[in-house]
């Protein structure tokens, strides 16, 4: 088991964690903080992976690819707020309208 | 490890040090106004020791002057910043803790 | 030895920061503390020999996101303060932390299956691969030669798999287009802001231009490169938005519009004429390849550069909101 794997795990771990906060909050705001860090957990994987090619020569492509995620996440991310604001603006909750609730 | 080595390894721990003391205070002072005092005059310290002792590592002049560099931009930073959310805060009404 | 506690120290702080970021119940801490996450991340980045990454998840993962999050939660509040009378005012407090979603049961019990399951998954996943293995770095290096710069990151981004840079291109533009949908850019007059933050921004703008135009030219032979110096101008259009600059009405049309497309249409244009004269798809010829990367990041910078700030202008508080709320009082 090398250092790699130790990142990888954790990245694994932190899959898990906003996997769970984005079931059980019902915030929209953390829900979308949940599905970041679920991002940033498969990235952490990646680049964990791209390790396993040598010390000082890391696989480039997995680089590029979280690269490419990071700046995706953040234009989401965008998205995702201006949707909760707009949706907060008109009906005055943070949170999506339940189906069983009524 | 060289002199040189031994120099930079003492520098790191006194930056550390400092850091430390700085997070203690942000954790232990009573209101804002005495935590961010703690924090920029403490953590600045702190980073330009650990600048200092990486400027002895560094290859060229331009390196170490870069470091430097680097240094007087977060001073500049953390002050402004600093008045910012003291600013904000006595806005807000936050009281100064008067003991 | 000394290596093995300072990842695991570092990955257990990760899972920790992590956790409290996602359970804390005020909201504001929350998201400092997912600022933070960003931040040891990109130390983490750096500990796996992935500086690229690092710069591109410090300036993004932590600095913008972290603004576009704390935006989003001034506005809320803002909301929620005029919201006086009927609808619930409880937008920007968090209710329950753990408040569960109806059908509670069958929620729970998928929980308690899922979450382990893909740990388990996850985990068994990453344990089988080999642990040595060169995946695609050994035709990188074969191929980077042609390619027109040194940087292997640089090359596999803008010449190996340009294709997928394009899509994320055109992808930053679909999310600005989403956001002017919901509602338009509304014009807000210029605001006082503090001196000292003024002072800032006036000081601190022609560094970052500078930082970023080093970083774009840098890119080709060291860590750098288009994404980095485009994030490091956009975060310098957030510092001049929160000091209460507001760019001029002329600018808001065409060049706003040009700026925004460049990235994309240069990397289609570029696309198409590869097609017509080497018959591929972004297939640079080799003594052109350094210029034409060169070209199309520093189209992309721009347009990186002035999407962010616009999102970041999107989600910010409208000042008409605020004006609104000083006349109820």
């Amino acid at each position: 088991m090398t250092n790699a794997f130790l990142y990888a795990l954790a990245g694994g771990g932190l899959f898990t964690l906003g996997l769970h906060a984005l079931v059980v909050h019902a915030h929209l705001l953390r829900k979308i903080l949940a599905v970041n860090i679920m991002g940033s957990g498969v990235f952490l994987v990646l680049v964990a992976l791209a390790r396993r090619s040598g010390e000082t020569a890391s696989d480039p492509v997995p680089h590029a690819m979280v690269i490419t995620g990071i700046v995706v996440t953040v234009s989401a991310t965008a998205l995702a707020l201006a949707l909760m604001l707009k949706l907060a603006g008109k009906s005055g909750h943070t949170v999506l309208p339940d189906k069983h609730s009524d | 490890m060289t002199a040189i080595d031994y120099v930079t390894a003492c520098l790191f721990i006194l930056g550390g040090i400092f850091f430390f003391a700085g997070t203690a205070g942000l954790l232990r002072f009573p209101d804002v106004y005495t935590r961010l005092h703690a924090l920029t005059k403490a953590d600045n310290v702190g980073l330009g020791l650990i600048v200092a002792g990486l400027a002895l590592q560094a290859e060229s002049w331009l390196a170490a002057g870069k470091l430097l560099l680097i240094w007087l931009l977060v001073l500049f930073a953390g002050a402004c910043v600093a008045h910012l959310i003291a600013r904000r805060a006595l806005r807000k009404g936050i009281r100064i803790w008067m003991e | 030895m000394l290596e093995w506690i300072f990842d695991t120290v570092l990955g257990l702080s990760l899972l920790w920061l992590a956790w409290r970021a996602l359970n804390s119940p005020d909201l504001f801490k929350a998201i400092v503390l997912f600022i933070s996450f960003g931040l040891l991340m990109a130390l983490i980045w750096v500990r796996l020999n992935a500086p690229d990454v690092a710069l591109a998840e410090a300036a993004i993962g932590a600095g913008l996101t972290g603004a576009l999050l704390l935006a989003a939660l001034a506005r809320l509040r803002i909301m929620t303060d005029r919201n006086v009378s009927g609808a619930s005012t409880h937008l920007a407090h968090p209710a329950s932390p753990a408040q569960p979603p109806a059908g509670s049961r069958f929620s729970c019990g998928m929980l308690i299956l899922l979450l382990p399951a893909s740990a388990a998954g996850i985990s068994y996943a990453v344990w089988t691969l080999p642990s040595d293995s060169s995946g695609l770095s050994l035709d990188v290096a074969e191929n980077l030669g042609s390619s027109g710069v040194s940087n292997p990151v640089t090359a596999v981004l803008l010449n190996f798999r340009g294709y997928d840079t394009m899509l994320e291109m055109i992808v930053l533009l679909l999310a600005v287009l989403g956001i002017w949908s919901l509602g338009g850019l509304s014009p807000r007059p210029e605001r006082p802001a503090a001196a000292v933050l003024e002072t800032l921004s006036r000081f601190l703008t022609p560094v970052f231009i500078l930082a970023a135009g080093y970083l774009l030219w840098v890119g080709a032979d060291a860590p750098g490169g288009a994404f980095q110096a485009g994030s490091v101008l956009g975060a310098a259009g957030v510092l001049l938005l929160l000091s209460g600059w507001h760019p001029r009405a002329r600018f808001m049309q065409w060049p706003l519009r040009l700026a925004l497309t460049a990235g994309a249409g240069a990397f289609i244009l570029l696309g198409l004429l590869t097609l017509l004269f080497e018959k591929q798809l972004l297939a640079y010829p080799v003594a052109q390849a350094g210029r034409m990367i060169l070209l199309l990041e520093s189209l992309a910078t721009v347009s990186i550069a002035v999407t962010l700030a616009v999102l970041f202008l999107e989600v910010s508080s409208d000042h008409k909101e605020k004006v609104k709320k000083g006349e109820k009082e």
